[in-house]
């Protein structure tokens, strides 16, 4: 039987036969009422449930996730804090050591000074000059009595000749010594600039420490914020390490730049060395081989920065002995030399063969091969720039370290946020299916509307006739059972 | 970050390193390209070889080390390999590889200077020939390059009503001219490319044609 056999079954013609159908299908629905009203709603319930379980699934893992996050944030700030901690005492140190272990030879020097000019001051004091002894024997004669003659005025006169003349001795014997005094003060400043020198160097020293306390002060503060996973602590670091990231990321991306120049610089001329039609699966074997010395060139790099102790992203390196380590940067340095040479002297080769080539094409189309005045700049430029690649690329690990850090936390907060995403999208889901099956319990009564109308005005009536049937059996205090024998009333 | 192991490093170095060494004497696979090129020296077709010399110069500068060219004659009796004018593959040395661009260069220099027209214009022995060549060289993409009217006169006894083993051929049809006839009737032009068409592609190979000599780089696209 087809499906239009099956269409035409109450009747030839088709209208009547879809009609009669309908209200079969609307008979069915009506009587399956209750159990699909129930079923759709068990159903979207079930799927709401699936969709909260989840959602909470994905926030469990989205808080693990976090968790993790903030503990590789802390424990890199901390790692960074101490670093930096352990820089300062570092420098702090190397002036204990430098400055103040002269501290006992400063203060020798010091004392000595302070003797010096002590000893220069006390020679330098003014000694008053002594009275002369005589002047009591002056006295003496002044009160003897005058006879007449003239003795005492002899003497007198010629003790005043005599006092003259001490006098005239006594000043030049003072000027000589107040001379010689200000040459004793005069000798002194050399020693007291000596001496301020000295006192202004080591208040210098002693302000740097001072300086290099308040830095380590600081950086303590926020050692002690991270140890104790204060909030304020964690958006801080946050903060920095996203700015690390966009940083190191363009800084990556320059070297990348500078990482395909170098490429092209050496794909040619290997295919000089290793064949142009030489394979590696699916690889020209000459661009294969130029990237493996431009990645070893780089390996290179890493290994000389992370012996320089500029990096730390091996610690097997890091952990060595001085000797072991010294010896891998003379080693890893020599590698860098010779492959910056070999890269110098490719990119010297492909400079040749693109000015052979260029002559070929030139002389392909009929144009007599030019031979320009200035062709060894671009040669030399090459060559240089072949050379000095290599080394700049050795810098790539500074970014790199910086990126692969702080990607750790960057990719936790991208996860992070896709995971509360998700979870967010889970519960709207939920939520959806919750309010789809009161939607599609309303559709369902939609379609059987003429029978649920039937339903409504049928128990409309019923009641209305239980309440009539009700209110005349119901007996009155007047009226007694009389009501009951009304029967059935519309 | 802890898991650095010099002995794995040393060992993918030295991996690396033998990978480097080796590919010197690496696979040598099939070269990319061969093409043929046919030149018709018949009557008064010689005068267009300097055309023809214009595209060999295009092909030169396009094809690269691993690539096979060869320039053949299309005379009275085009099956043979006297008829091979010059023929390289380039080596896999582009330094190397230039200098055979130069060689050919000076090989088919000399032969347009020295160039005899022939009496009949045996096309298919030429192709048959070509089909050989590139069949031969193994390569992935082949394609027979005609520069001729492409009509066909052959020697009374010669046969070449067979079908052209094209499988995998590109055939390009270049600077087909039109002759006196075909301005009178130039249905005559237009059967004659069909027919060689019918051959080409019933002999499982592709037929294009291109007459505008300013699209040359069109040529091996």
């Amino acid at each position: 039987m087809s499906s239009m056999d099956l269409l035409l079954l109450w009747s030839d013609r088709m209208v009547v036969s879809i009609v009669i159908w309908f209200t079969l299908f609307v008979a069915l629905l009506y009587l399956a009422r209750m159990p699909a009203h129930r079923s759709i709603r068990s159903l979207c319930l079930i799927v709401r449930n699936g969709f909260r379980l989840a959602a909470r699934a994905v926030r469990q893992v989205e808080e693990k996730l976090n968790q993790r996050n903030r503990e590789v944030l802390l424990a890199n700030g901390q790692e960074s804090t101490e670093q930096l901690l352990e820089r300062e005492f570092h420098r702090v140190n190397a002036v204990v050591s430098r400055d103040l272990s002269g501290y006992p030879n400063l203060q020798r020097q010091l004392s000595e000074q302070i003797t010096r000019i002590d000893e220069d001051y006390q020679q330098s004091t003014e000694i008053p000059p002594e009275a002369p002894g005589w002047v009591k024997a002056v006295e003496t004669v002044a009160k003897l009595r005058n006879d007449d003659s003239g003795m005492v005025g002899k003497i007198l006169g010629e003790i005043h000749s005599t006092i003259k003349k001490s006098q005239v001795s006594a000043l030049n014997e003072y000027r000589k010594a107040s001379a010689k005094r200000h040459l004793l003060l005069k000798n002194m400043m050399p020693y007291w600039r000596k001496l301020t020198q000295t006192l202004s160097d080591v208040d210098r020293s002693i302000k740097g420490l001072e300086d290099r306390s308040q830095v380590i002060d600081q950086q303590m503060d926020q050692y002690e914020k991270i140890r104790a996973r204060s909030p304020q602590a964690e958006r801080t670091l946050s903060s920095s390490s996203m700015t690390q990231f966009f940083i190191s990321g363009l800084v990556l991306t320059i070297a990348i730049v500078g990482g395909i120049v170098n490429y092209y610089l050496i794909a040619l001329p290997m295919s000089e060395m290793v064949g142009a039609n030489s394979m590696l699966g699916p690889f020209r074997a000459s661009n294969v081989a130029a990237l493996v010395i431009i990645t070893l060139e780089i390996a290179m790099g890493l290994f000389l920065m992370e012996s320089l102790r500029i990096t730390h992203m091996f610690p097997v390196i890091g952990t060595m002995d001085d000797k072991m380590r010294k010896r891998m940067l003379l080693m890893t340095f020599t590698l860098l030399l010779i492959l910056a040479s070999v890269e110098s002297s490719l990119a010297f080769m492909r400079d040749l063969l693109a000015a052979d080539r260029e002559a070929l094409r030139q002389t392909l189309s009929g144009i007599q091969a030019a031979n320009p005045e200035f062709r060894w700049i671009p040669s030399m430029g090459q060559m240089i720039m072949g050379f000095v690649l290599p080394f700049a690329l050795t810098f790539v690990a500074i970014p790199l370290e910086s990126f692969v850090h702080s990607s750790r936390t960057v990719i936790g907060v991208c996860g992070i946020g896709l995971l509360r995403l998700l979870a967010i999208t889970l519960r709207y889901l939920g939520s959806m299916s919750y309010h789809l099956g009161n939607t599609l319990v309303n559709l369902y009564d939609l379609l059987i509307f003429i029978p649920l109308r039937f339903e409504e005005l049928f128990v409309h009536y019923s009641k209305g006739s239980k309440n009539t049937h009700k209110k005349q059996h119901t007996p009155k205090p007047n009226q007694g059972n009389n009501t009951y024998e009304g029967g059935h009333g519309l | 970050m802890n898991n650095f192991q010099p002995r794995r490093f040393l060992t993918a170095l030295l991996i690396t390193c033998t990978l480097l060494l080796s590919s010197g004497c690496g696979e040598q696979v099939a070269p990319g390209r061969a093409v043929y090129m046919l030149m018709d020296t018949s009557g008064t077709y010689t005068q267009q070889l300097q055309k023809a010399q214009m595209i060999i110069n295009y092909l030169l500068g396009t094809l690269d080390s691993g690539d096979s060219l060869a320039v053949a004659r299309i005379d009275s009796g085009s099956f043979s390999e006297k008829d091979i004018v010059a023929k390289v593959t380039f080596d896999n040395r582009p330094s190397v590889a230039t200098s055979q661009k130069r060689e050919f260069r000076n090989q088919i220099d000399r032969f347009v200077k020295t160039v005899k027209g022939s009496p009949y214009t045996d096309i298919s022995g030429g192709m048959l020939q070509a089909a050989e060549y590139l069949d031969e060289t193994g390569a992935g993409k082949r394609n027979i390059l005609i520069f001729s009217d492409m009509k066909e006169e052959i020697k009374k006894g010669h046969k070449r009503d067979f079908e052209l083993p094209m499988d995998g051929i590109e055939v390009i049809a270049l600077n087909v001219t039109k002759l006196s006839s075909d301005n009178i009737d130039p249905r005559e032009y237009m059967a004659r490319l069909d027919e060689w068409n019918k051959r080409v592609v019933s002999g499982g190979g592709t037929w294009r044609i291109i007459n505008d000599l300013d699209r040359v780089e069109t040529i091996l696209n």
